[in-house]
């Protein structure tokens, strides 16, 4: 089983690559409730021998299937714009923020 | 349930005199308007312009007869769950970073229902992304139609409450991924129809988690959800996920049914007796003997929610606040600020919850431990059920342990226990198996509801086993 210790740190820092940023008191009802579905819930697995056992990636066996390179028509660019609010799109583009 | 009472018959009715459709239709916007004066939340989107247009459409199909008006659901009037994308209608799976997001686009079973002359009615309430039991994890919380102190169930608590609700003719497209169709069809007293994972195509889904969300059906009766499954299922070929497979309804011979002990013995002993005399009817007919699954009691719901966080904190990193939805000030932001201070405003907690939880399973080093070995357990678990289909034909047990809560027992949950509500409809769901839940009957004028689980492309099964039920 690997050792794991739920802190505020781990939560932290799972909660930055996840891009959300978590307030104090946020924190400080996170932690205990992970804490305890970790080890009372996600750990129990660890009891389970699966050795020599395949993973179901789905519940059901598929296989790739592939359609014909095929050009489609898609959307166009006012259709794109359309879900977009006014001060986010410039001369037909989206507008982001910056970058680098 | 009376052949008149039945969607057949209303469409019968409806190809003979169009103002049976008229009629309907107007009663039921009245409905949803008493439902939205009440404050009983079973509507997220309602958009009477599109439904009238709708209508004239229909008008015309009647006049000209053609292949709407010969369509299965000719006239009939039906809601969607939020997470199902409608073309121009606000569709939000339940979440504020979706506000204003109005799809290009009809999902595949939208535009199914539309070319069998179906009316697209409203969109239905649901917990944020489907991620809860009760249907608590929204801005408009549906209250329960049997008593409005108690919770609809979950995740489409607004699809339940709205078929018990409404006195119309109406079918509901729901979506399940643990259980977000059987849970409120069990507490609302509907019909719950989840297919075997890959029937029905997910194009148009606002996705939980994709290798076991499903779109299904609750209705008022097994004709009805039986009904609206026949018309939605079907090949795909924009989903990668979808099956050579339809549905079509058909009496099929069921000899032997397994009651599964373990959820039984768990359930609440007026669960345990309600659902124990239906059991008793169903001897009539079929042999029943008791069967056992262990191995799912004990870590189904551990992998299931393994699996479904770590798919879940995947498909909802798209959401950025960019290009839909709700959207921001960019000026004068890094992107990373920008992304961190939309999510972190407008995910409820529930949704942040299950994003560490899902970001923790995939994280290098415990990718292993968890989200694979969850994976290899699921294997195992699927086995379990498929060796006892092979001397039985479908299982039963209840639906739910207990009858709707109250909002104020569901406070008091933690989160661990919250998601230890899911035990009888998690196993089914993680092994992609077709389910049905049926009303068995009433504690306390609270519906008690009936589960049926039958092996990939049973639906059949469970259609032949829920008309007796049903019957009964």
């Amino acid at each position: 089983m690997v050792q794991v210790e739920v802190n505020v740190e781990l939560i932290k820092k799972i909660a930055r690559n996840a891009k959300i940023e978590l307030k104090e008191e946020e924190l400080e009802k996170l932690v205990p409730q992970i804490r305890e579905i970790i080890l009372k819930s996600f750990n129990k697995l660890s009891e389970f021998d699966t050795t020599g056992i395949k993973p179901s990636f789905q519940p059901i066996e598929t296989s790739n299937r592939f359609r014909k390179d095929e050009v489609k028509k898609g959307i166009t660019r006012e259709e794109a714009l359309l879900n977009v609010i006014d001060n986010l799109k410039e001369e037909g583009y989206f507008k982001g923020p910056k970058a680098i | 349930m009376k052949r008149e009472e039945s969607i057949e018959y209303f469409v019968e009715c409806a190809r003979k005199d169009f103002s049976f459709v008229e009629k309907n239709l107007s009663q039921i916007i009245n409905e949803i308007k008493e439902s939205q004066r009440k404050e009983l939340n079973y509507i997220e989107e309602f958009d009477e312009e599109s439904v009238l247009l709708q209508l004239n459409e229909l008008k015309k199909s009647f006049e000209n007869k053609d292949s709407k008006y010969n369509g299965k659901l000719f006239g009939v009037p039906v809601t969607v769950n939020d997470a199902i994308c409608v073309k121009g209608i606000e569709s939000k799976a339940g979440s504020k970073i979706l506000k204003r997001y109005k799809p290009l686009f009809d999902a595949t079973v939208i535009q199914k229902v539309r070319s069998e002359g179906g009316i697209i009615l409203a969109k239905t309430t649901q917990d944020e992304f489907g991620f809860g039991s009760f249907s608590i994890n929204t801005e408009k919380v549906p209250k329960n139609p049997f008593d409005n102190e108690c919770s609809c169930g979950g995740s489409g608590g607004g699809a339940g409450g709205f078929t018990a609700y409404t006195k119309s003719f109406h079918i509901a497209l729901g979506e399940s991924t643990g259980g977000s169709i059987a849970c409120p069809a069990s507490f609302c007293g509907c019909v719950g129809f989840t297919p075997t994972y890959g029937l029905v195509s997910r194009v148009g889904l606002i996705d939980y988690a994709g290798s076991l969300d499903k779109i299904g059906v609750i209705g008022k009766s097994v004709s009805d959800a039986s009904l609206l499954l026949e018309v939605i299922s079907g090949f795909d070929e924009n989903d990668s996920t979808s099956l050579n497979n339809g549905f079509e309804r058909k009496e099929v011979p069921i000899k032997r049914i397994g009651v599964v002990k373990d959820f039984f013995d768990n359930s609440d002993e007026s669960v345990k007796k309600i659902v124990g005399e239906k059991i008793n009817e169903l001897k009539k007919f079929f042999e029943v003997e008791e069967v056992s699954l262990p191995l799912n009691v004990e870590y189904a719901l551990s992998a299931y929610y393994v699996i479904a966080t770590s798919e879940a904190s995947t498909n909802l990193a798209k959401f950025s606040g960019l290009r839909y939805g709700v959207q921001g000030i960019v000026e004068g932001k890094h992107f990373d600020e920008y992304f961190s201070e939309v999510r972190s405003n407008e995910f409820s907690e529930e949704t942040k919850r299950r994003i560490i939880l899902g970001t923790f399973t995939r994280m290098s080093g415990f990718r292993e431990a968890y989200y694979l070995k969850a994976m290899k357990v699921r294997t195992v678990l699927i086995k379990e059920f498929n060796d006892v289909f092979e001397k039985f034909d479908a299982l039963i047990y209840p639906s739910m342990l207990t009858v709707a809560p109250k909002f104020s027992e569901i406070e008091k949950l933690s989160p661990l226990q919250n998601f230890s509500m899911d035990i009888c409809t998690v196993p089914p769901n993680l092994a992609g198996l077709p389910h049905i839940s049926i009303n068995a009957g009433f504690v306390n004028n609270l519906p008690v509801g009936l589960m049926i689980v039958a092996p990939h492309f049973g639906e059949n099964k469970l259609y032949s086993i829920a008309k007796v039920i049903e019957f009964e």
